[in-house]
């Protein structure tokens, strides 16, 4: 789906096109079969979503759906709009329930770890 | 927002949120608390004597890799005197088991302890790749399920240690006491809510010390101490997800993430109930746990780990042909059932007249197997003629063409 912008807007509004967000992206647990069999991934990603607001989890993770993802089978990582229940995010080590969950505002040099704790015991 | 500080030592900087009361820990704090733990469990239970072997399922998994982790780390600690060995099963699927076999291996290496593997090959003439070449892939994991089970109590034996310890975590039992709640089936959850099963009159202990342990801290253990364990889907399994207990319990937990334990802790209240079943639980007032019997019939099902994980198509099928068998049964079972006391008392609970337990009148065909023997052809622990590995290798022998008598 793509937005195409009027352009309208007061020159003072004209902004510069924001640079990309460097960040590492990593998959465990068994997630990174979903993700070409690697658990590492640098990646850069926009500034901000499509609403112009900064990129949080939720953004990333439809990104990743969109352009990481090669494997057809999203549903074994989003499930209804949502991350599906059993995967761990870890933001920079730390639970992402103590950080916001998918509200948290990625910041350059994040490092984002999604485990699956459904695989294997 | 500012970074929360560890509820505990209230310097370092909270990386966990603890489902069960959502406290917030450091690393250090956390790693403490859940070793402080599982010990607590397993004091709790008596689960061990000095001098005991103890054989610890292995699969090369997140659970049983933290569970060996963990019981090294207590072991030293706390003076158990236990003498630890890895007991990996090989089912015989080509490409499957080779990864988590090699991190096996590893952790061996990494926790100084020796390492037995036993294929389903030497132990029932098959390997599962044989079995899904015979019956096809519907219904092949209950095979594996069943023949994985006896599969680590054989393995011990051929060890000569009486004792195995597998890496169940909270939330395998909770689906399984929703699994049994959903099938009526009270004698059976009774069975799975208890830490230790297998009677002394059976040859081979089994326990769970990780049975309080919620799977996300397992999870979060295993990557702060950077543990090398290994995460695959069986290949045979198929993406059960959806509609199955264990997206139930996620879901739960998403919501409400007390709720695994709370279904945990009513497993073992409703086991209580269940005529003849004495109950463990951990209620911290030293009482030590009693012992289950162990029918071959829990936790079946299950591939892609060794948890016995269940697989909604399948397990209902296989539910059918041992239902069937226990119908056969039912007769023998509810004049058994009139002789049986309750041993646990509830004296909040109106309706028991002067501890004479009713059975209600209207009550189901209540499906007890109190009276366990032992398989004819195996002699595996089973209440029925034939064991289920027995019945199952029945049906395949049959269906082999070249099977010589
Ligand atoms: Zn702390």
């Amino acid at each position: 789906m793509s937005t195409i912008q009027a352009a309208e807007k007061p020159p003072e509004d004209i902004e510069i096109p924001k640079p990309e967000l460097s960040i590492v992206v990593e998959f465990t647990g068994g997630l990174e079969m979903l993700f070409s069999d690697q658990r590492r991934h640098p990646l850069s990603i926009p500034v901000t979503n499509k609403e112009g607001n900064p990129l949080t989890i939720a953004d990333l993770i439809e990104h990743l759906c969109n352009h990481t993802m090669k494997d057809t089978r999203k549903e074994l990582f989003v499930l209804d709009d949502h991350l599906r229940p059993g995967i761990l995010v870890l933001i920079n080590d730390a639970d992402w329930e103590l950080e916001g969950e998918e509200a948290y505002e990625i910041q350059a040099g994040d490092n984002i770890l999604f485990v699956s704790t459904l695989h294997g015991g | 927002m500012p970074p929360a500080l560890c509820a505990l030592c209230k310097t370092e900087r909270a990386l966990i949120k603890r489902p069960k009361n959502h406290q917030k820990l450091c690393k250090g704090c956390f790693i403490q608390i859940f070793e402080d733990e599982v010990h607590h469990t397993i004091i709790s239970s008596n689960l061990f004597f000095p001098g005991e072997k103890v054989a610890v399922g292995a699969s090369g998994g997140k659970d049983s890799t933290v569970l060996a982790s963990v019981l090294k780390t207590l072991n030293e600690r706390h003076h158990y005197g236990v003498d630890l060995v890895l007991l990996s099963i090989d089912e015989g699927i080509k490409g499957y088991r080779d990864d988590s076999l090699e991190t096996v291996k590893r952790n061996a290496v990494q926790y100084d302890m020796p390492l037995k593997i036993v294929g389903y090959d030497e132990l029932y003439g098959w390997t599962m790749d044989q079995v899904v070449e015979t019956i096809g892939k519907k219904g092949n994991c209950t095979y594996c399920g069943v023949f994985r089970r006896q599969a680590l109590d054989r393995g011990a034996k051929i060890l000569g240690i009486k004792h195995v310890v597998t890496g169940h975590n909270a939330d395998d039992v909770a689906e399984t006491v929703l699994m049994n709640l959903l099938r009526g089936d009270l004698p059976r959850l009774s069975r799975s809510t208890s830490i230790v099963t297998g009677s002394d009159a059976s040859e081979v202990k089994r326990s769970k010390p990780l049975k309080y342990s919620y799977e996300k801290e397992i999870v979060l253990y295993a990557h702060h101490k950077k543990l090398d364990y290994f995460s695959t889907e069986c290949i045979y399994s198929p993406e059960a997800f959806r509609g199955s207990a264990r997206s139930l319990i996620k879901n739960l937990e998403k919501v409400r993430p007390s709720a695994i334990l709370d279904v945990v802790r009513s497993g073992e209240d409703m086991a209580r109930l269940v005529p003849g079943a004495t109950q463990d639980s951990c209620r911290c007032d030293g009482k030590p746990a009693s012992h289950q019997a162990a029918a071959d019939d829990d936790n079946i099902g299950g591939c892609g780990s060794a948890n016995g994980r269940t697989n909604g198509g399948e397990m209902a099928a296989m539910e059918k042909r041992l239902r069937e068998n226990e119908a056969a049964e039912a007769g023998e079972l509810e004049t058994e059932i009139t002789v049986t006391k309750i041993e646990v008392q509830r004296h909040d609970r109106p309706n028991q007249t002067n501890g004479q337990p009713k059975t209600p009148g209207t009550n189901l065909p209540v499906r007890l197997k109190q009276k366990l023997g032992t398989c004819e052809k195996c002699g595996y622990m089973s209440s029925q003629k034939l064991c289920q590995a027995c019945m199952l290798l029945e049906g395949l022998n049959k269906n082999r063409p070249e099977i010589t008598l």
